[in-house]
């Protein structure tokens, strides 16, 4: 099970690697989100996929997942969330400062050109 | 007073959340700031106090005996970085007054700063790698903030690239993180010490701490990953430039330190080396920097470049001179790059522009501001009775006994270009004749507000390179620890 997840979370990062290296600036954002994506399912998968029951005490349980992984993916995913937030404001606002939404117009020196 | 180390992590934060319920009483912002600073800062003071009569401050929150919980451990160089921030961001502060702009205060710059600080402090603080990771995003969600405030153009053009990159490297450091547990089960720094030594490092752990390096080396702009630094930092305004030249990269470095003597101490051949490589190469891309701009802001901004490579170098070296050269410059270099950030930001405000070429002949008319400036410049550079002088002698020191002549020499030369760079910008502001350059019509009761905080940190950091002598006793506690691991160890898993 391990395997299967090291491979698709492998897809994820390449897809996401392959988007932020993209011009559009949107495409850079669902970039981003692919990676945040593959990060937190990684972060599942290290922790091991072996416990039979949910991290929940309960009557005649031997055998729970690892709860301190989830613990941590819950605190990931909810600053992802804000940063990603952000990060869609100011794609906005840069988009309707600078009317364009792609990286390679977005360069130059302001002072010395 | 078993909390006494979270009262600098705590106070921002708590006078942080008070500000926002006063967006629009300026007066009142800047007060309650400079209170809640000073509150901070005898609390720090307490705190290196403390840490130096009874060692190492450990605490796990909520009373978990210490794997299971968070905890916070305060040795003496994150008490000491710890004091330096808050003494840093109070005068930043006193010179945001007058420099930072109304329209800026009044959309929560003072809270955003508090919570930066609130960061900075914690990730100097913790003794848990995830929690190492929260704090890590306080400080960059702060820095998000602080970078893009104000909405100019080149402001939002910045600090899109400037969140991307942070975005991908604290990916990158959850990932890290995950691999770390996958192979030692545990968070707590101590403990994941202890379990590495146990396993005596497999080939694994060097892949985890070559990422780790890639991690920390985004942070604290490390070669080949400083290329989003130098754009960055010169688009917000100079307070914000002084706060963020001065504490943000630190933090990075303060982890790669941190890591490289707890953690991964077992095949220093290999992972010190590759440090200590980066480091060399990382001096050498700065020092182009610094002497290819004619430009204020970019020439000092190179300068933190050159000087995080100094410092990691020194770490590098894992013996004592070296280690305790990297603590001294450290401290250093945040006092001498707030001081200097300070100045040019004055010579900025005096002479409208950050071109050398368009400006000349400030001597006749700003002379204090020049002897400031070049003080602090021949502070930056290591001439002896100031401040740089001590850290890069021990770091070479420790780089000889390593046997890293070339390293060495490296050093050495790095330090004459950071004294042509900066001398440049005093020969080209200062000299000359002040008639062929038009002055802007500035207020000269403004220019006193901005010289008084940036006169104290150039006085600071005088006496900081004054008084080494006094302070040595500091430095060999905090380098014990980082040498011995042993020590952080016992004071953390003390049952």
């Amino acid at each position: 099970m391990e395997f299967v997840m090291a491979i698709v979370i492998g897809i994820l990062f390449m897809a996401a690697v392959y988007l932020i290296l993209s011009r559009s600036l949107l495409k850079i954002i669902l970039g981003t989100g692919l990676l945040s994506h593959g990060v937190h399912l990684l972060v599942l998968t290290m922790g091991g996929l072996s416990g039979a029951s949910p991290p929940v005490l309960a009557e005649g349980v031997t055998d729970y997942a690892d709860p301190l992984p989830q613990a941590l993916i819950l605190t990931a995913i909810v600053i992802s969330f804000g940063v990603t937030a952000f990060i869609l404001v100011l794609a906005y606002r840069t988009y309707a400062e600078h009317q364009t939404d792609d990286m390679n117009l977005m360069k130059g020196n302001d002072e010395h050109d | 007073m078993i909390n006494l180390l979270l009262f600098p992590i705590i106070l921002p934060f708590l006078f942080a959340i008070l500000l926002l319920f006063f967006k629009e009483n300026i007066k009142v912002q800047r007060s309650l700031t400079c209170i809640g600073l000073l509150i901070s800062l005898v609390a720090a003071l307490f705190l290196v106090a403390k840490v130096k009569a009874d060692g190492v401050q450990a605490l796990t929150l909520g009373s978990w005996p210490a794997p299971f919980g968070i905890s916070m451990v305060s040795d003496m160089l994150s008490a000491l970085l710890v004091t330096t921030t808050i003494l840093i961001t109070l005068f930043v502060v006193l010179y945001s007054f007058t420099a930072i702009g109304e329209e800026r205060e009044r959309y929560f710059y003072y809270p955003a700063i508090l919570f930066m600080i609130t960061g900075i402090n914690g990730a100097f603080t913790t003794g848990d790698i995830f929690n190492m990771f929260v704090f890590f995003e306080v400080l960059l969600i702060a820095s998000y903030l602080l970078i893009v405030l104000g909405g100019e153009k080149r402001q939002l053009r910045e600090s899109i690239k400037y969140i991307l990159v942070n975005v991908i490297s604290s990916a990158l450091f959850v990932i890290t993180v995950a691999y770390l547990y996958s192979v030692v089960g545990t968070l707590n720094m101590a403990d994941i010490s202890v379990k590495i030594a146990e396993i005596g490092q497999p080939g694994i752990i060097t892949v985890i701490a070559i990422l780790f390096l890639i991690v920390f080396g985004v942070k604290g702009s490390l070669f080949p990953l400083y290329f989003w630094l130098p754009g960055s930092y010169a688009a917000p305004p100079v307070p914000v430039l002084a706060l963020f030249g001065a504490l943000l990269t630190k933090v990075g470095i303060y982890a790669i330190i941190r890591t490289y003597t707890l953690f991964f101490v077992h095949d220093i051949g290999f992972t010190h080396g590759l440090l200590s490589a980066l480091a060399l190469l990382t001096i050498i891309a700065g020092c182009i920097g610094a002497l290819a701009y004619f430009d204020l802001k970019q020439i000092i901004i190179y300068n933190i470049v050159i000087a995080v490579g100094v410092i990691l170098f020194g770490a590098a070296q894992m013996n004592e001179s070296g280690v305790s050269g990297a603590v001294f410059y450290l401290i250093h270099d945040m006092l001498i790059k707030g001081a200097l950030f300070l100045l040019i930001g004055i010579i900025i405000y005096v002479t409208g522009t950050s071109n050398l070429r368009k400006m000349g002949g400030l001597m006749k008319t700003h002379a204090p501001l020049g002897w400031m400036y070049l003080i602090a410049a021949f502070g930056l550079a290591g001439i002896p009775p100031l401040s740089g002088f001590i850290g890069k002698l021990l770091i070479v020191k420790g780089a000889f006994e390593a046997g890293h002549v070339f390293g060495s020499i490296v050093i050495l030369a790095s330090s004459l270009v950071v004294l042509l760079s900066v001398i440049r910008i005093f020969i080209y502001a200062f000299w000359g004749d002040p008639t062929t350059v038009e002055l802007p019509k500035t207020n000269r009761r403004t220019y006193r507000k901005m010289m008084m905080p940036a006169v104290a940190l150039v006085i600071l950091s005088v006496l900081f390179g004054v008084g080494t002598e006094w302070l040595v006793p500091y430095m060999t506690d905090a380098t014990d620890v980082l040498l011995q691991p042993s020590i952080y160890i016992d004071a953390v898993l003390k049952e």
